[in-house]
């Protein structure tokens, strides 16, 4: 049994298991990360960043300067943005049986892999996942095809080249792999190729194999899958949570006995605590607001926006915001509020139970309803003539290089009045600012990210106990930055297999057993031919096999042999002690029958009834197996 | 001889009531129950239950129940055909043991939807058209939504003003419901419910007693179905006496009933009080009920493959023509057993067991790879320990149990006359079985012996006749065969040197 580890990101995983001759994809995410190191794509023009110097070498050649621009020490792609697609080249993909999606951020990568791979197989997930992550696709593609920026910069990437750029331009990595967004019609035949999944749902592949997928906690349809045989067993956890918050809890018992657990998607920031987060986050977007300025929330159109919007439904009216106006900006804005409130059965239970009253189990149903939050699918259109500030605004995308999020990065950067409240973990908010720089509106890092921490993973291995760990290698060592926190990484027996992009690991793994189903009686033997056609079939259903003759066990005791000996008209027989046990001479017969603790021997004259009848004898005596 | 058993308590021959008891596996289930939404459920370690769309009201569902290999699916209510707001059942082939099915509609073949729902469109508006009043019984949720969705969708297109009415209370609500179980509803509602909600009506309103007695044409849907009671009675009686007014019967009626009694063509109905009602109004009967018929319930025997068929919900005459029907056509036999009649099935399990992959490699090794229809036979351990049930090598067994093998060894003396030399004795023995034996392995060892497979044969001088050398034939007990064989062989004399 073989990984193959086709993504670095440890939260956004792409790997291959190889099993009982089975081909699985474990999720395919993509890392969006590589966008931070372009230029921002602004939805209206902006002169500011149209007007960034080109760069140039040290020793002032300027060839690159149409493709690199400077801003504030700073060194950005003057292009499309592009993506860091999972390893290609490592494994023929087209050989891939199924994809298992864990949760609609780990999908993200999917159009790359089913339609230029030459894939054949299935995609499982289930049915939030699939609305969310087409909710997600769709935004991206719209963020990036609504403004056509002809420039796709390529000389930056040539290798003799990219050794010459500062840093991080020089220590981007596989530079040459990075693909532009997919299109729309990509996008729907890639998720024409999912098949819907509930959790617990068993899903046999070619009778070899089993998958399950199972609660994760983390978003609403995540899942942890177990993949597994009648004999091994395998869980592959990604992107879990054990806070509550909307989505249905984990389910921890099922990962319980596995041979094999492939741990990924834990939290990227070990060092706050989410409740805290959701507080400062609070408290910081009223102050903003109460000193007359506008708040910006950089957020995904899914998932934490939820728990957001359901704690300032709680908040407002007590922070006396109750007149400030909330906009959620975003391609598929509404489709996102109306989608979270018709999956009541993948709910935390409190939710689930809202839906029989019937209610709507999220509150922003009433906030849309009161007109204290509005949605609008871009900021062109009906959000400028209802646009009224000091407000807040959650929009995307998070990285700051596409979407609604720049032309307020632009409009509000200028005031210290004006507040950025960074939620999603995804970026580093210091790299997403930097092509803004220099900036007088303040920032707010409130990174909320409920996946499982340190403290929770370790008391989550001890409570399923796998026999082995598989992580990948960030998890195996503190963070570089705090490289001190010994608690900051994962402590297991034996300790974890570690992986790293582009390897291949072999898991330990020994197949002892394989099920097969057998007849509470055994099959009638071969009845004596009687046509020509059915001697045919008779011989058919019972392959000839040499039948094996029994191992024996157990001991003879000479006394009662005798006995047995007696009784069956032997006469004349003598016994002698030996060092290891009894000779029986059966002196008319010429017979002698070595007996010991573990063996005996009949010697006896070339007569078969004569054997036989002793043979029976002994095996009496004897267990059979 | 393992079985499972099914007694229907309230649905054998029978419609409307619904509770059936099946035992499977040493665990007893009442069909027709609660449970809650999810997809496969182990409820105990050893019974498992998995849920299909059933297609018949909102949220409607078939199970199948498994105990190891036995299994028993149960339909509940379903229709194979989708319609307006819901999509069709549908189940894999799952083969269970007994497939027990709802047979309500067990001789009927419904012609097309859309033939009928013309049919219905063409009867309300002709009844509108002349000013007259339809009344529509219906029960709250499931073919209601369905005729509203019609009218709805049909008001709009022929832009038409008679108001539509929808029993008081119960649109909102039911409303509310549809909007958030919309993802049991079908393919295309699911869809489009972010940009339109099909269950918000522009039409249709909430009815008020007093406006049964407004003049000029209107359309009300009332409940309960088969006006046996209640609001849609009450309007019915107000309705009747006018020729101008028409009532539609859009599902299965219940003996006894007053929906019944007009259906079969009744025109003078006694109600309380000795009290005569005349019907003058038009009645009218049309099958938008969501049950499977004939022909839905044989394309989900069909798709299940079950081993056996049992009837539930119907009338004891036309089941039977059904059961006929499914026994001719799928070879399997078909029960409907009556209220309290128990049907015992036997079944033949088949118990799973590990083997260990040394023992199967060993059998593959023989050259017969494994077929997995056909049984085959192997010999080794069956260990059960903890309800864990594994096929060993008896190597493997005897090690895992802490016994030491026992080894049975057999020496016959095989005389033979030759007044050659032991070693030459031994070298045309070799010689002789080389070319004799030509499967097995032969082999002279440099101390003279010769062995085939494991079978030891020595060539020895005779104490008293020089001229007759004894041949010592040693084996196992596990070689015997080819040992006794030896001797036989042996025994029968060795051939001639050509020399």
């Amino acid at each position: 049994m073989k990984l193959y580890c086709l993504s670095g990101h440890p939260t956004l995983p792409c790997n291959v298991l190889k099993f009982k001759s089975t081909t699985i994809m474990l999720d395919c995410g993509l890392d969006m990360t590589s966008t931070l190191n372009f230029l921002p794509l602004p939805l209206v023009q902006s002169p500011r960043l149209s007007n960034l110097p080109g760069w140039s070498l040290k020793d002032g050649n300027a060839f690159l300067d149409k493709e690199l621009k400077e801003c504030s020490g700073h060194v950005f792609v003057d292009s499309v943005p592009e993506f860091c697609l999972p390893e290609t080249e490592l494994i023929d993909l087209s050989t891939v049986d199924v994809i298992l999606i864990s949760n609609y951020h780990c999908m993200m990568a999917l159009p790359y892999i089913t339609e230029h791979t030459g894939f054949t197989g299935t995609v499982y997930a289930t049915e939030p996942t699939v609305q969310i992550g087409r909710l997600l696709m769709e935004e991206l593609v719209n963020f990036i095809e609504r403004v056509p920026k002809a420039q796709s910069a390529s000389l930056w990437k040539n290798k003799d080249i990219q050794r010459l750029l500062p840093s991080p331009l020089k220590d981007a990595v596989e530079v040459s792999t990075w693909r532009r967004c997919y299109t729309m019609q990509e996008v729907n035949s890639a998720l024409s190729k999912i098949q819907l999944v509930g959790y617990s749902q068993k899903i046999e592949l070619f009778g070899a194999v089993q998958v399950t997928p199972l609660s994760s906690g983390y978003a609403l349809g995540s899942s942890n899958w177990i993949i597994q045989s009648h004999y091994e067993k395998v869980s592959y956890v990604s992107g879990s949570s054990l806070l509550t918050t909307h989505p249905q809890p984990m389910d921890q018992a099922s990962l319980k006995n596995s041979d094999v657990l492939v741990l990924t998607g834990l939290t990227q920031i070990p060092t706050a605590n989410p409740d805290g987060m959701v507080g400062e986050f609070c408290s910081n977007l009223a102050l903003t607001v109460r000193n007359g300025g506008n708040v910006l929330v950089p957020c995904y159109p899914s998932g934490v926006i939820y728990d957001l919007l359901e704690c300032l439904y709680q908040y407002i009216d007590s922070a006396g915001l109750s007149n400030i106006p909330f906009y959620f900006i975003s391609p598929v804005a509404n489709s996102s509020l109306e989608f979270s409130q018709i999956f009541a059965e993948w709910l935390c239970h409190n939710k689930q139970t809202k839906v029989y009253l019937p209610e709507p189990p999220f509150p922003h149903a009433e906030l849309i309803q009161t007109n204290k939050l509005k949605h609008y699918p871009s900021l062109h259109g009906d959000f400028s003539s209802d646009f009224r500030q000091p407000c807040v605004v959650f929009t995307g995308h998070p990285s700051l290089r596409f979407g609604d999020v720049v032309h307020f990065m632009e409009l509000w950067g200028k005031s210290s009045l004006n507040t950025v409240i960074f939620t999603e973990p995804d970026f580093s908010y210091l790299e997403a600012l930097a092509p803004y720089q220099p900036l007088a509106m303040k920032c707010i890092y409130c990174p909320i990210d409920t996946r499982l921490n340190f403290i929770q993973v370790s008391k989550l291995l001890k409570e399923v106990q796998p026999l082995h760990v598989v992580c990948p290698e960030q998890y195996t060592q503190p963070p570089p930055a705090q490289s001190h926190r010994m608690d900051l990484m994962i402590d297991c027996q034996p300790p974890a297999m570690s992986y790293r992009r582009a390897e291949v690991l072999a898991l330990p793994f020994k197949r002892r057993y394989e099920k097969i189903e057998i007849m509470p009686e055994p099959p009638p033997r071969p009845t004596q031919p009687t046509g020509g056609k059915k001697r045919k079939r008779a011989s058919d259903d019972i392959p000839d096999c040499k039948v094996l003759k029994p191992l024996l066990s157990g001991s003879i005791p000479v006394e009662q042999f005798v006995q047995a000996l007696e009784k069956h008209g032997f006469s004349d027989i003598k016994v002698e002690d030996t060092a290891k046990g009894h000779i029986v001479l059966l002196q008319e017969a010429e017979t002698l029958i070595q007996i010991e603790e573990d063996s005996t021997h009949i010697i006896c004259d070339n007569d078969e009834m004569l054997r036989v009848r002793l043979r029976d004898l002994v095996l009496k005596f004897l267990q059979k197996f | 001889m393992p079985e499972i058993r099914v007694t229907p308590l309230g649905a054998g021959q029978d419609v409307g009531r619904s509770c059936i008891l099946v035992s499977i596996g040493g665990k007893n289930v009442m069909l027709d129950c609660g449970m809650h939404m999810g997809f496969n459920d182990d409820v105990d370690d050893e019974l498992e239950i998995k849920a299909y769309y059933a297609g018949h009201v909102l949220g409607a569902a078939m199970f199948q129940i498994k105990v190891g290999s036995e299994s028993v699916v149960y339909t509940g209510d379903y229709n194979m055909t989708p319609d307006r707001h819901l999509g069709a059942a549908w189940i894999d082939k799952c083969r269970p043991n007994l497939l027990i099915t709802e047979s309500t509609y067990a001789t009927t073949i419904r012609d097309s939807k859309r033939c009928r729902e013309r049919d219905f469109l063409k009867k309300v508006h002709e009844a509108v058209e002349r000013g007259g009043k339809v009344l529509i019984p219906v029960f709250a949720l499931g073919r209601a939504q369905e005729l509203c969705i019609l009218l709805e969708t049909f008001w709009e297109r022929m832009n038409l003003k008679a108001p539509i009415y929808f029993s008081t209370g119960l649109t909102e609500k039911a409303n509310h419901y549809y909007k958030l179980f919309i993802t049991w509803t079908n393919q295309k509602i699911r869809k489009t419910f972010v940009q339109r909600n099909m269950f918000e009506f522009k039409h249709i309103k909430a009815f008020d007693r007093a406006f049964a007695d407004n003049p000029g044409p209107m359309v009300v849907f009332a409940t309960p179905g088969m006006l046996h009671a209640g609001q849609s009675l009450q309007i019915f009686r107000k309705w009747a006496g006018n020729e101008k007014n028409m009532v539609i019967m859009p599902g299965y009626c219940v003996q006894g009933t007053v929906g019944h009694k007009i259906l079969s063509g009744q025109r003078k109905l006694e109600m309380e009080g000795r009290q005569v009602l005349e019907v003058k109004m038009q009645v009218e009967y049309m099958s938008f009920s969501a049950h499977a018929d004939a022909k839905g319930i044989m394309q989900l025997v069909g798709q299940a493959e079950p081993e056996s068929v049992l009837l539930v919900h119907g009338e004891a005459k036309k089941m039977e023509f059904l059961k006929q029907k499914i026994e001719q056509e799928f070879r399997v036999s078909c029960y409907m057993p009556a209220n309290g009649e128990t049907v015992t099935l036997p079944t033949s399990p088949s118990i799973p067991v590990g083997i260990s992959l040394g023992l199967l490699k060993r059998e593959m090794a023989q050259g017969l790879l494994p077929d997995a229809k056909k049984p085959r036979l192997l010999h080794g351990t069956l260990i059960m320990k903890d309800s864990n049930f594994r096929l060993v090598s008896s190597e493997q067994a005897l090690k895992e149990l802490g016994l030491a093998e026992h080894q049975l060894r057999f020496t016959c003396r095989v005389h033979l006359h030759d007044p050659r030399k032991e070693q030459e004795t031994a070298m045309r023995v070799y010689s002789h079985l080389k070319s004799v034996l030509k499967e097995h392995c032969v082999q002279h060892l440099p101390d003279g012996s010769v062995t085939v497979e494991s079978i030891l044969i020595q060539a020895a001088a005779h104490s008293e006749d020089p001229g007759t050398k004894v041949l010592l034939v040693s084996w196992t007990y596990q070689d015997e065969e080819l040992g006794s064989h030896l001797t036989s062989l042996l025994k029968k004399g060795l051939p001639q040197a050509a020399s």
